[in-house]
């Protein structure tokens, strides 16, 4: 033993860990940047379909049938759980299982560093992605086309919170049951459609029938929409949606855990 | 040549080196058994590295070597056996095992659109008394490549780069699986340097490896495995010889003779026509016995050839298998 303690030298062990994953941080941020599509789809589509409605003239038209609301205040939410949704069903998973399947886990599990490092790195680079993703259409809706100042800020920075945290933890879950790549990109075809129907995309929730809204209220965008739309018009949003949020975060993250595998 | 002296474990250690040739051994695996369902992997399989050694795992495709290894580096859990490196069980020991174990595990890919250096930075920043990153790329003939992204790698580069991360961690035992598979014979050459190289400076080496030339010319040892058992464990010329039972003397007599002086020789154990050849098979100092004896008679052994049986000769009697074929196929 003496001999085998001999070569290691007393190095600060908390600080050199930080700095590992400070390192591993920056290469998967250096990654995204050098390949682009996952910031164009959660950045870039928001951005330019916002610039769209907003120049839209019947959009800033106060209509009843959306309960008074401008039909561009209704999208604004509706775009900013878009671009999260993007992350979700692509960015965050699809370089997890490509790590997963090009043996990078299994290299990582060979090192002092395990590889759910890589993994926590994702979610930072993503997180990252997200919350500019969120504060560009946010001030841009404000400044540029007049949308009113949100009246929660805390309501609305927890809403996002939660809602990142629910839509993450899907992500996660989508790594960990996605065989391949590949699979990640048809598993997000799939879903996309039916996520961003109850976020109100084709049909705002202030004029979806009844039957639809109550669908909508229990699925992951659907309450992040309301809960967002409410820290801006009204105030601290209610209890349920958040709880909604809550409870997809918990529950998606405990069968990503469950189910996730490093090799 | 750069040094190797960044990315061996150090020359303060090769003080200790010969104290420690007879002690405590690198790597001892005892009675290794995994099974997956009805599948058994690994039956039994047992071997003791000493510190220092380049130790050679040869088998058959799906023979066991690789989970043996995994079993052994602590990445699976076997069913039954223990393993110890360097004092350390690879599971209860888990982060000490990390940091003086380095790995380079067959047909790992890395991020496309990073480049070398970037990823050798990070996998350095993991360890604590790591490398230059700059002097083990020079070694590896791969600092030209220092800014290139990895998919603009040769795969000759990826799998020199895949050794690099194995060697970053200034590691006391280097575990390499399938090290020179894909490389051109010079590549392969130039691996087999280094890693003497890595070995000079004290570093212990297990290789898996399909080649038979790689085990005879770097393995002081070589476990022969076969159906999850270790069938043979020998250097390469120990197993080689007991291949043929000895080696072989292929010559041209200068004259008709009494081959009754040859076989009548202890050390000959058989004399075979070859056309105008003769071949010779025995053991002990058998060309000298040749020669001298013909001479004694007056005559002359001309185009004498030795034929020493190789390793793989070794491989296909113990189990039955062309190793070369397959290792060529795969």
């Amino acid at each position: 033993m003496s001999s085998l303690s001999l070569p290691l030298p007393p190095a600060p062990r908390a600080a050199s860990r930080a700095a590992a994953f400070g390192q591993i941080v920056r290469n998967e941020a250096r990654l995204v940047r050098r390949q682009p599509v996952n910031m164009i789809g959660s950045i870039g589509v928001p951005v330019v379909l916002m610039i769209i409605f907003g120049e839209l003239p019947s959009f800033h038209q106060p209509a009843a049938s959306l309960g008074g609301l401008t039909g561009f205040d209704a999208y604004v939410p509706i775009i900013m759980v878009l671009g999260l949704t993007m992350l979700t069903l692509l960015g965050l998973p699809g370089p997890l299982v490509s790590y997963r399947e090009l043996g990078i886990l299994r290299r990582l599990s060979t090192t002092p560093v395990p590889p759910s490092w890589l993994l926590a790195a994702q979610v930072v680079v993503q997180l990252g992605i997200a919350l500019t993703g969120l504060l560009i259409v946010n001030v841009v809706s404000v400044t540029v086309f007049g949308a009113p100042v949100p009246k929660s800020p805390a309501g609305l920075a927890l809403s996002c919170l939660l809602a990142i945290g629910g839509l993450f933890a899907l992500g996660l879950l989508i790594a960990a049951l996605a065989p391949t790549a590949n699979s990640v990109n048809a598993i997000g075809r799939l879903a996309l459609i039916p996520l961003l129907f109850f976020a109100g995309l084709w049909l705002p929730r202030a004029i979806m029938p009844a039957i639809l809204l109550d669908i909508s209220n229990y699925t992951p965008l659907g309450a992040a929409v309301e809960a967002i739309q409410d820290s801006v018009q009204t105030g601290f949003p209610p209890a349920a949606p958040l709880l909604v949020l809550a409870a997809y975060t918990l529950v998606f993250a405990f069968l990503a855990r469950r189910f996730f595998r490093w090799e | 040549m750069a040094t190797l002296d960044g990315i061996a474990a150090g020359s303060r250690e090769l003080v200790e080196a010969p104290a420690a040739a007879g002690g405590r051994p690198a790597v001892e695996v005892a009675h290794l058994r995994k099974t997956y369902g009805t599948l058994v992997a690994v039956d039994d399989v047992s071997f003791t590295v000493a510190e220092g050694e380049i130790f050679g795992i040869l088998g058959p495709n799906g023979a066991g070597k690789t989970t043996a290894i995994e079993c052994a580096i602590g990445l699976r859990t076997p069913d039954a056996g223990t393993v110890r490196l360097l004092g350390l069980d690879p599971r209860a020991d888990r982060d000490k095992v990390r940091e003086i174990v380095g790995v380079q595990l067959q047909a790992g890919a890395l991020p496309a659109k990073l480049r070398v250096g970037e990823i050798l930075e990070e996998y350095r920043s993991f360890y604590r008394d790591p490398a230059d990153v700059g002097e083990l790329l020079e070694v590896l003939g791969l600092s030209a490549k220092r800014g290139d992204y990895y998919r603009s790698l040769s795969g000759g580069q990826r799998q020199r780069l895949s050794v690099a991360l194995a060697l970053i961690g200034r590691p006391k035992i280097a575990v390499l699986d399938e090290m020179t598979t894909g490389l051109d014979p010079r590549a392969r050459r130039d691996t087999w340097e280094l890693i003497e190289g890595v070995r000079d400076r004290g570093v212990t080496i297990v290789l898996v490896t399909h080649f038979m030339e790689e085990a005879e010319r770097l393995c002081d040892r070589v476990a022969l495995i076969d159906s999850g058992r270790v069938v043979a464990l020998d250097t390469p010329a120990s197993l080689a010889a007991r291949a043929r039972g000895g080696k072989s003397v292929r010559f041209l007599p200068s004259a008709p003779f009494d081959e009754t002086l040859l076989t009548d020789r202890p050390e000959v154990s058989r004399l075979e026509h070859e056309g105008q050849h003769i071949l010779v098979t025995g053991t002990g100092e058998l060309v000298n016995v040749v020669i001298l004896t013909l001479a004694a008679a007056g005559v002359t052994a001309r185009d004498v050839q030795l034929d020493s049986s190789s390793l793989e000769d070794a491989f296909v009697k113990l189990t039955g298998k062309n190793q070369q074929k397959e290792g060529a196929l795969a």
